[in-house]
């Protein structure tokens, strides 16, 4: 049965007197992973940041679980059971990595405990004291993801999370995506490298200049492989 | 009778104590200060005022409703943060957008008009306030005399400091206090609500300065422009140990303090400007201050 959890209409968004985002509609059904794709500026970043209303103004409609959040401050939006991780990661470098970890506030019953955390992610459970901006770039990516585990959140936004990472560390995210998946997140992924993406996600999107201009299921991927190319160069 | 250099040491450590008695006021005042800049980067000009309100809220307090020194260190700082968190709510945060000399000027007019009210009411002689019946006397150390109210406000300030320290630098809340201090918006992002964190953190501060105030009071005269003389010492002090840093503020108010106490038996002439050419030496040699991040 498919339950919509995020249904985005008409979105536009604006820093001062740009308009990044030109009414873009998608939507997101519960338990499902959907990709983001299109080229660096298209707006998908700042998708996932007017999600969370961390641009400078937005107009439109976001339904997240049934309630209207256009209207709302961010710290309200989050308690909706939305985590987000950000494409710089945003570790914060006067934190440890465990006050990293323990900094997001709940924002839905069901989290999982820092022991679940650790055991997911045996890095941070040795590195919990150190200064959380000297974790390598693989263990800052993990903190982040494990950071927005924590707190319940229900609905993922995970912007670049594969981004410069080794490629043994983005397959280990690729298990921790899958496994997010079977626990029945809801996760909405921006996804530059393709080849991550494409096995993990149900549904993909592809947005251009502002918009959303393609949607599909993951059973459709290979009829679409030309298009991609032409707006990828995948 | 015991000298050092052609000095009394008896007047050395009474210097030292008055000088430490002096640096807890700078400590408590720079406390707050380096908070409210850390958060809000708002250069709280009005903290020498929210000092003066302390110290007003308490005398009024005992001489209109018999309210006595013990609870009027608790509930002056309370009403005086509530001041600070309207203060905040309906003036201070239409400024965040725009560059921080506007919130400067802000805090600096507010002051103006604080002390301008404080005389228009209460005159400028200044009135006296009871040291509490339970800290009369003095201690006799053999070596010297030390009031035991002055005792007090040293032990006071540095307990003060140290929990302020404490909750900020070893809590769950001081956690996200410094994740707001360094990226804000993400913070609220993940459901912290940021807006009420800076309310509660510049009411806090301010609520510092209040209880600077009515610890002050017993040994100053309480007059209007008790706040504008200390505050000019208290940013330099700031800018000794470090915009924003906590443990810099708290050193440099008590080193502070004993440097001029010591200053004052050395050579009096220069103990009212000895902290600004410690702190141009500072900024010449280390602008970001002793304790401050390059």
């Amino acid at each position: 049965m498919t339950v919509e959890f995020l249904r985005v209409s008409d979105l536009h968004a604006f820093y001062g007197e740009s308009h990044i985002l030109h009414g873009v509609d998608f939507t997101v059904n519960r338990g499902e992973v959907v990709t983001l794709l299109g080229r660096n500026g298209a707006g998908r970043t700042t998708t996932l940041k007017a999600l969370l209303g961390l641009v400078g103004s937005r107009s439109g409609s976001v339904m997240i679980n049934g309630r209207e959040a256009i209207a709302l401050p961010p710290h309200r939006i989050a308690h909706l059971g939305v985590g987000y991780c950000p494409e710089e990661r945003g570790i914060y470098a006067c934190l440890s990595a465990e006050e990293n970890l323990l900094l997001a506030p709940p924002v839905g019953s069901g989290g999982l405990s820092l022991a679940e955390l650790y055991a997911m992610f045996p890095n941070l459970a040795e590195r919990r004291e150190i200064q959380g901006t000297r974790l390598s770039g693989g263990e800052q990516q993990m903190l982040a993801v494990a950071r927005i585990l924590r707190t319940g959140a229900r609905l993922l936004l995970l912007d670049e999370i594969s981004e410069g990472l080794a490629p043994v560390i983005v397959q280990a995210l690729a298990r921790t995506i899958q496994a997010l998946r079977e626990r029945g997140y809801t996760i909405v992924m921006v996804e530059q490298n393709f080849r991550f993406a494409a096995p993990l996600a149900d549904r993909f999107y592809v947005m251009e200049h502002g918009r959303i201009v393609e949607g599909f299921a993951a059973a459709q991927l290979p009829g679409k492989m030309a298009m991609l190319h032409e707006f990828l160069g995948v | 009778m015991t000298q050092l250099f052609g000095i009394p040491v008896a007047v050395i450590l009474g210097q030292l104590m008055l000088g430490l008695v002096n640096g807890s006021f700078y400590a408590m005042l720079s406390l707050g200060l380096a908070v409210i800049f850390g958060l809000m980067r708002v250069v709280n000009f009005a903290h020498g005022a929210f000092y003066a309100l302390g110290a007003f809220a308490a005398l009024l307090g005992l001489q209109k409703l018999g309210i006595g020194y013990w609870p009027a260190l608790v509930l002056a700082p309370l009403a005086v943060g509530a001041l600070g968190i309207l203060v905040e709510r309906l003036l201070l945060r239409h400024l965040y957008q725009l560059d921080p000399l506007y919130g400067l000027l802000l805090t600096f007019g507010l002051a103006l008009m604080v002390e301008g009210s404080l005389h228009q009411l209460f005159g400028s002689s200044g009135e006296s306030y009871p040291v509490p019946a339970q800290l009369q006397g003095v201690f006799n150390l053999g070596f010297m005399i030390l009031p035991i109210y002055r005792a007090w406000v040293i032990l006071a300030s540095i307990i003060v400091c140290f929990s302020t320290w404490f909750v900020i630098e070893r809590t769950r809340l001081g956690a996200t206090l410094r994740a707001a201090t360094e990226n804000a918006p993400l913070l609220q992002a993940f459901g912290v609500n940021v807006p009420l964190l800076v309310a509660a953190t510049y009411g806090g501060g301010v609520a510092l300065a209040a209880l600077a105030g009515v610890l002050s009071a017993p040994v100053i005269l309480v007059n209007s422009d008790m706040g504008s003389s200390l505050v000019v010492v208290v940013f330099a002090v700031v800018v000794i140990g470090g915009m924003g840093s906590i443990l810099g503020s708290i050193v440099s108010g008590l080193a502070l303090g004993m440097i001029e106490g010591l200053t004052k038996v050395a050579y009096p002439e220069a103990s009212n400007i000895v902290v600004f050419v410690i702190m141009a030496l500072v900024l010449i040699l280390r602008p970001a201050g002793l304790f401050g991040r390059e």
